[in-house]
């Protein structure tokens, strides 16, 4: 089956990892700006990352007939460098019109702490003003409920946010229902440790339904799983799910939403697959 | 969307729900074995609590076990903070 993984940050994984995503039916991804292990120290180390993003990761993508799309930020990681932050964000539209760019991300909280939110405002603001999607990212373990909820007030609050044109990112049992409840579409990513599985990922498709969901690898340069999704697909499966519901989550709801974003200029596959086998 | 019968569902699950109790039990057990006292840990007290919601009967365990982990929300979060509201 195609499928599009919609987060995943392939500047941290090999050419290999390319050729077996291929192998295993992905024809397009989407990589989100994000923490490269360490505080970047000038605003040109990320105009040197946004250059690799948006033209040496496509080139190396296209080897294996994988279309490449990004998103650009700085991460929450690094937003407690207010200045530095601001720098940046003064420079990401150097490069929204490039090719393939769908919009600001993933932004979002890390610690839950006020220059976090500070910078996410901004960006949110940078993000409305370019008319660009937005790509959340929610923060990790114990602080996740707390973060998620913080960045829905932070969002709701704003009458200028279409909140068809926001993803929210990493949800997990206790955060999907908040953010489908509000209008925003939800990713799930599959981990092995930390949040979702493929199981539960699954149940939470049977618990909400496939509207404005998305499943995703999140793979980077930590413990992860760039092929996580097929996992899902084969998972959803095991079930008895019907093709046509697997492939309304794992391919048609990422375009759906990228459409909505005039970066996104989609080739499909020559080859057609029968949704409703 | 698919609804399958829970004789199924438990066939599927029942190998693998036991293998990750006996995890559980062990690590547990591990814990025991060492040597000190965890009585100030306060996730020692949230695993605690999160076997307790195991026990329960409401379809909503995964949720109630995610909460146990979480930092409290609080609604006066912008106060705290000093970050104002944006209301456009």
């Amino acid at each position: 089956m195609y499928y599009i993984d919609p987060h995943i940050h392939m500047v941290s994984r090999t050419t290999d990892d390319y050729e077996t995503l291929a192998k295993m039916g992905c024809v397009a991804l989407s990589e989100p700006a994000f923490w490269a292990g360490y505080d970047r120290g000038s605003v040109d180390g990320f105009r040197d990352y946004f250059e690799q993003l948006t033209v040496f990761e496509p080139k190396r993508a296209g080897w294996y007939g994988i279309q490449h799309f990004t998103w650009l930020c700085i991460n929450a990681k690094e937003a407690e460098n207010v200045s530095l932050a601001r720098e940046v964000i003064a420079m990401i539209p150097e490069f929204l019109d490039r090719p393939g760019v769908l919009g600001i991300g993933e932004i979002g909280l890390n610690k839950n702490t006020k220059n976090e939110a500070t910078v996410f405002l901004e960006h949110v603001e940078l993000a409305l003003r370019t008319d660009e999607q937005i790509l959340i990212h929610t923060p990790h373990l114990e602080d996740k409920y707390q973060g998620t909820r913080m960045i829905l007030d932070m969002l709701c609050d704003d009458g200028r946010v279409n909140r068809e044109r926001v993803l929210v990112d990493h949800v997990e049992e206790h955060t999907v229902r908040l953010v489908l409840e509000q209008g925003f579409w939800a990713g799930m990513t599959l981990y092995p440790v930390s949040k979702c599985t493929p199981a539960r990922a699954v149940d939470i498709v049977e618990m909400y339904g496939p509207e404005r969901l998305l499943v995703n690898s999140a793979g980077d340069w930590g413990p992860s799983k760039p092929t996580a999704v097929p996992d899902f697909i084969l998972e959803m499966r095991r079930r008895g799910h019907a093709e046509s519901l697997i492939r309304r989550v794992v391919y048609e709801n990422p375009i759906a939403f990228f459409s909505q974003s005039r970066g996104f200029v989609f080739n499909p596959p020559d080859v057609a697959e029968h949704a409703n086998v | 969307m698919n609804v399958r019968k829970s004789a199924a569902v438990f066939e599927q699950e029942f190998l693998p729900v036991r293998a990750k109790l006996l995890e559980v039990a062990a690590a547990l057990d591990r814990l025991d074995r060492a040597d000190g006292s965890l009585a100030t840990d306060a996730r020692r007290a949230k695993i605690q609590a999160a076997i307790q919601v195991l026990l329960r009967p409401e379809d909503d365990r995964a949720e109630q076990i995610q909460l146990i982990f979480s930092r409290p929300f609080e609604d006066d979060w912008r106060k705290k903070l000093g970050v104002s509201e944006v209301r456009k």
